[in-house]
């Protein structure tokens, strides 16, 4: 790896950049608050809690694909000391309709999944929950269970569930479709099944076309494939991948005083409450949901985990707290994965590479139960991130008894650059054309366009400077001369080069900030937020920070716990959180500013305007009386009303009222809503480049170099930031280098469900000194000029590296990912690719 | 305190534990759930009285000799986390595959969930809670964590920091890539191995400064 006098431990290029110019917190530094905790194993995820009398409960998992319960005998089991209880599929409350932000009722589906079901739908779908003294009398129960299975019919491959005749993976249909308006857009589970003539070319390869339910396009297609230069229709194939959390999905629960205190794992402290009511279908004010660290999220805990209410209900039965671990199999079953997609685009291109016309189809294997929407995903994100002229896109979601997927960072994102970006360097390669111009071409700039009309207009972003990032990053990366290296194959090792474009939504708007000066003269600020280790949690506060004018010392960021009263905040998940708290805060602080200089008013005279705030002061403009920030809180409990929290701004949502009304009286409570300004639709950009080795004596190939250079808006947090990009571009680099799922087909039982089968990239498959680098160009649409970073890299990091491999070893290699060294080995033998692309788990 | 010469059974009468096994024939209609990968572990937890099968031994934990009630198949990471209440050893796949549960065992790092706590007797067990000194001064490698904000969810924290504790008691100045060799056996789902090698690469300079 060190060879070709490439310097070890050359520091990446966002190390020694400064960020935030005329910022005293934003783009610095610092130690979070959560990290002394952590570096000293002092932070408490799920299992570290204990409780007096805890017992402990086992999950029983499916052990066939699909099957209807006829019985189950539980008396053996029930009988052996120290069992207490059994939880079946009986016990699981029904699920609560829910109400959307508009006042409408949501029906809760009937094909919505239950934390036990009667019914499993895929091989380790939760069956029953045994209670009992400690794990081991769990086990020795469970072993007593006999259950009667009628076993159902089920699919594991979405295609060969459309194939005509071909199994459902429910009884009553195998396709999501979405209702037209004025339906609830709930999707309902329908039979879709296609022809013997659309399927004519699969044995050659290419993905069947059959009837697809989501449908749209843009421009004149055939125009555009008419006036192309080069037209390439090719068949991708991107893998299943589980999120595998470090943490699993463990839940501990007790009640107390007719509350429920649940610890689990989330990605949003706030927003997890609710889902638990509504699953729990109780009332929301009694629960109390403690989540301080989280070992991972990825959009498998976007609310935390459905099961997390098994050992609160058993423990409700049994009056006695109860934790329920879960183990790493268990994961692999209910932990969720990203959908495969199978994708198929034809694209024209002009000479220069150009595109001209696009179209896209895929078929998402959506697995057991909720639908998946990564196929109008995925086009979405083509749309915007090559900005063609002409495009249509046909996607089709189908179920499986396969484990349920959820969104995975960059949902459908990730999957849509993934089956483009190797057409793009085939396409480029065939033109003549270097890989960075043919992407600098069709690049979004500014406020680009994207997607299908609605009513005749297409949404727009609110900014785009991926060009630049682009272009620094090649001169960053030594493109060209990297590029143009001749000659590229030195005895059995061959070197390639990869580029990719890549991007996702990076944030939303209309989130409440909460913050406390307390009588202490301390800044407090509440954060609904989870701790996922992003350090949003804590990073955005910083914006709040800067608007008062404070330094951070005096900040104090309260996080993790229900009970201590939070305001209304966004999920952790859609890469939001920078964008949208850090513009909540900015509107607290700001507010805080204007009630600051209220009070001033109201104690020294004159109009609130004569005052400004500085130095954790509220004074006389150019000098005279002030009152500190402690004497400030001081008075706003004198005063009370709206300066305490015993009157809330009508603004913010309900449950930022409900926390401010338990704040009151602590000192200057202040809430606001954000209601900046927005035109657009907020997405962030990475352009990633990668450098690879192929043995092609072995197949085996390792990865050079890597930069990733991102337009996130302004850089709030560099060291976070840095974490973020390289961290979710080895998410991505994981689907081209070897994560994905295998079945037995003829059983339906998964084969790698561990980590050694499974595995996520470790640290000798990246290289050494990945890079990363930032713009740090604020987005004019947000007061911060922070967007978010989570998932815009994913599809980057692996798109880059299967570029990168094929410019290494030719473009008839491989028509799947992840590319395994057999994939090369063979392929390179034969001089065709050798595995069929929609062989899937195989 | 000296160990308890004689290792006696608490309960003259220990639970057997039936062999399990799953078959895939229990795809056959009626088939018995089998509870393959369940942990044949007993807790202790607050107080409880002793589980069936379990003796008093003493071990050595973060300088401190410990006596505890363990099972004959006991892992250290369980008597850890669940008797000795030192939760900073994280459980993240109980089977040698994620170094989560990595602990130092007479200064060589170990997976806990994979060691036999009645094998660690007379021998030095160090957890994350022993890293820093009796007064709160963070270890080497901690302060550069802290200095680097390495790590994000820090689930697979204590492990990679008694991993590269190890390693680097061993191997002073390492290169990056033997710094990354060393600490391999350990996974980090955040895949933030660049800030983690960032970051153990400044304990290293500090531990050889200390």
């Amino acid at each position: 790896m060190l060879e070709n006098g490439r310097k070890e431990a050359s520091k990446p290029g966002g190390k020694d950049r400064q960020y935030g110019a005329g910022y005293k917190l934003i783009g610095k530094n610092y130690p979070t608050n959560d990290l002394l905790a952590k570096v000293t194993g002092k932070a408490k995820y799920a299992e570290d809690f204990r409780a007096e009398g805890m017992l402990f409960c086992r999950l029983v998992l499916s052990p066939v694909p699909h099957a209807r319960i006829k019985s189950v005998h539980l008396d053996d089991a029930l009988a052996i000391p120290g069992v207490k209880a059994i939880l079946t599929a009986d016990d699981i409350p029904a699920p609560a309709d829910s109400l959307n932000d508009n006042g409408t009722v949501i029906k809760a589906s009937k094909w919505g999944e239950r934390a036990l079901t009667n019914e499993p739908v895929y091989m380790g779908d939760p069956i029953l929950a045994v209670a009992a003294v400690d794990e081991l009398t769990c086990a020795e129960a469970i072993e007593k269970i006999r259950i009667d299975f009628e076993h159902l019919p089920f699919v594991i491959d979405p295609l060969e569930s459309l194939r005509p005749g071909g199994p459902n993976a429910r009884e009553d249909g195998n396709v999501w479709v979405r209702p037209e308006p004025p339906n609830p857009p709930i999707p309902q589970l329908t039979e879709v099944k296609w022809t013997e003539q659309d399927f004519a070319e699969y044995d050659q390869g290419r993905l069947p076309m059959g009837h697809a339910p989501d449908e749209w396009s843009l421009g004149d297609i055939d125009a555009g494939f008419k006036n192309a230069a080069l037209i390439l229709d090719e068949t991708f194939i991107t893998p299943d991948v589980s999120h595998q959390c470090l943490e699993p999905r463990t839940a501990m629960a007790y009640w107390q005083n007719g509350k429920l205190f649940l610890h689990s794992g989330t990605q949003s402290t706030f927003q997890t409450k609710p889902a638990i009511a509504k699953w729990m279908n109780m009332d929301v004010d009694k629960i109390v949901f403690i989540s301080e660290y989280t070992g991972g999220g990825f959009g498998s805990k976007i609310t935390g985990g459905l099961t997390m209410i098994i050992p609160a209900l058993l423990s409700k039965k049994l009056n006695a707290p109860v934790m329920m671990r879960i183990s790493r199999e268990e994961e692999h079953c209910i932990g969720r994965a990203r959908p495969s997609l199978a994708g198929r685009m034809k694209i024209g291109f002009a000479k220069d590479g150009r595109i001209t016309a696009i179209d896209m189809f895929t078929v998402c294997n959506s697995g057991a139960y909720d639908a998946q929407g990564d196929g109008a995903s995925a086009a979405r994100i083509v749309s915007l991130l090559y900005q063609p002229p002409a495009m249509r896109q046909r996607a089709i979601s189908v179920m499986t008894n396969t484990p349920p997927r959820s969104a995975q960072s960059a949902p459908g994102g990730m999957q849509g650059i993934a089956i483009i970006e190797p057409i793009l360097s085939k396409a480029a390669r065939k033109l003549g054309v270097d890989q960075v111009a043919l992407r600098r071409v069709n690049c979004p700039e500014g406020k680009a366009e994207f997607g299908a009309a609605v009513k005749g207009k297409r949404g727009h972003t609110t900014s785009c400077f991926l060009k630049e990032a682009l272009d620094r990053g090649a001169a960053q990366f030594n493109w060209q001369e990297k590029a143009a290296r001749q000659p590229k194959r030195i005895g059995t090792k061959a070197r390639g080069v990869g580029v990719s474009l890549s991007c996702y939504v990076g944030g939303t708007v209309g989130f409440d900030g909460l913050l406390v000066i307390t009588p202490q003269g301390r800044v407090q600020f509440q954060s609904g937020i989870g701790n996922l280790g992003t350090e949003s949690v804590i990073d955005v506060h910083r914006a709040g920070a800067e608007a008062l004018g404070v330094p951070w010392e005096v900040c104090d960021v309260v996080w993790g716990d229900t009970s201590k009263h939070l305001p209304y905040t966004c999920a952790s998940g859609g890469s939001q959180t920078t964008h949208a708290m850090s513009r909540a805060s900015f509107a607290v602080a700001n507010e805080c500013k204007q009630k600051l200089k209220e009070i001033a008013a109201k104690s020294l005279g004159g109009k609130p305007e004569d005052y400004e705030v500085a130095n954790q002061r509220v004074f006389r403009k150019g000098g005279g009386a002030g009152l500190s920030f402690a004497q400030a809180a001081q008075r706003a409990i004198q005063l009370g009303g709206i300066y305490d929290g015993h009157d809330v701004t009508p603004d913010v949502n309900k449950q930022t009222k409900a926390s401010v009304a338990n704040l009151a009286g602590q000192g200057l409570v202040v809430s606001a809503k954000d209601k900046y300004p927005h035109d657009g639709q907020t997405f962030s950009y990475v352009a990633s480049f990668a450098e690879v080795e192929v043995d092609v004596e072995t197949g085996k190939y390792h990865i050079l170099d890597f930069l990733a250079y991102a337009d996130v808006g302004t850089v709030m947090h560099p060291a976070a930031l840095g974490g973020q990009i390289l961290g979710r571009t080895t998410l991505g680099i994981a689907h081209a280098i070897g994560q994905k799922w295998v079945y037995d087909p003829h059983y339906g039982v998964p084969v790698a469900k561990r980590f050694y089968q499974n595995r996520p990239p470790t640290i000798l498959d990246v290289p050494v000194d990945m890079q990363w680098e930032a713009l740090d160009i604020p987005d004019p649409e947000t007061p911060v000029g922070a967007r978010g970073v989570g998932e815009p890299p994913v599809g980057g990091g692996c798109a880059a590296i299967l570029n990168a491999l094929s410019d290494a070893v030719g473009d008839e290699i491989f028509r799947r990912a992840p590319v395994n060294s057999d994939t090369i080995l063979t392929s390179l033998e034969a001089r065709r690719p050798m595995q069929h692309p929609l062989m899937a788990h195989i | 305190m000296s160990e308890i010469p004689e290792l006696k059974t608490t309960d003259s009468t220990p639970k057997t534990v039936t062999r399990r096994r799953f078959i895939l024939g229990v795809i056959a209609s009626g088939g018995v759930v089998a509870a393959a990968n369940y942990k044949f572990i007993s807790s202790a937890v607050h107080g409880q009285m002793s589980s069936a099968g379990e003796r008093l031994i003493t071990i050595n934990v973060n300088g401190m000799q410990r006596r505890v009630d363990v099972m004959k198949q006991e892992t250290l990471a369980w008597t850890l986390r669940y008797k000795l209440g030192l939760t900073g050893t994280k459980l993240g796949c109980d089977r040698a595959e994620c170094g989560a549960c990595t602990v130092l065992i007479d200064d060589v790092p170990h997976y806990s969930c994979s060691t036999l706590t009645h094998t660690v007797r007379g021998r030095k067990v160090t957890t994350v809670e022993g890293l820093a000194s009796a007064d709160g001064k963070l270890h080497p490698v901690q302060q550069a964590v802290v200095d680097e904000q390495g790590f994000q969810c820090a689930f697979c924290m204590s492990g990679f920091l008694m991993s590269a504790v190890g390693f680097l008691k061993a191997n002073p100045n390492p290169t990056r890539t033997e710094l990354a060799h060393g600490i391999s056996g350990n996974l980090c789902r955040c895949q933030d191995y660049n800030k983690i090698l960032d970051a153990m690469m400044r304990g290293a300079e500090y531990m050889r400064r200390a």
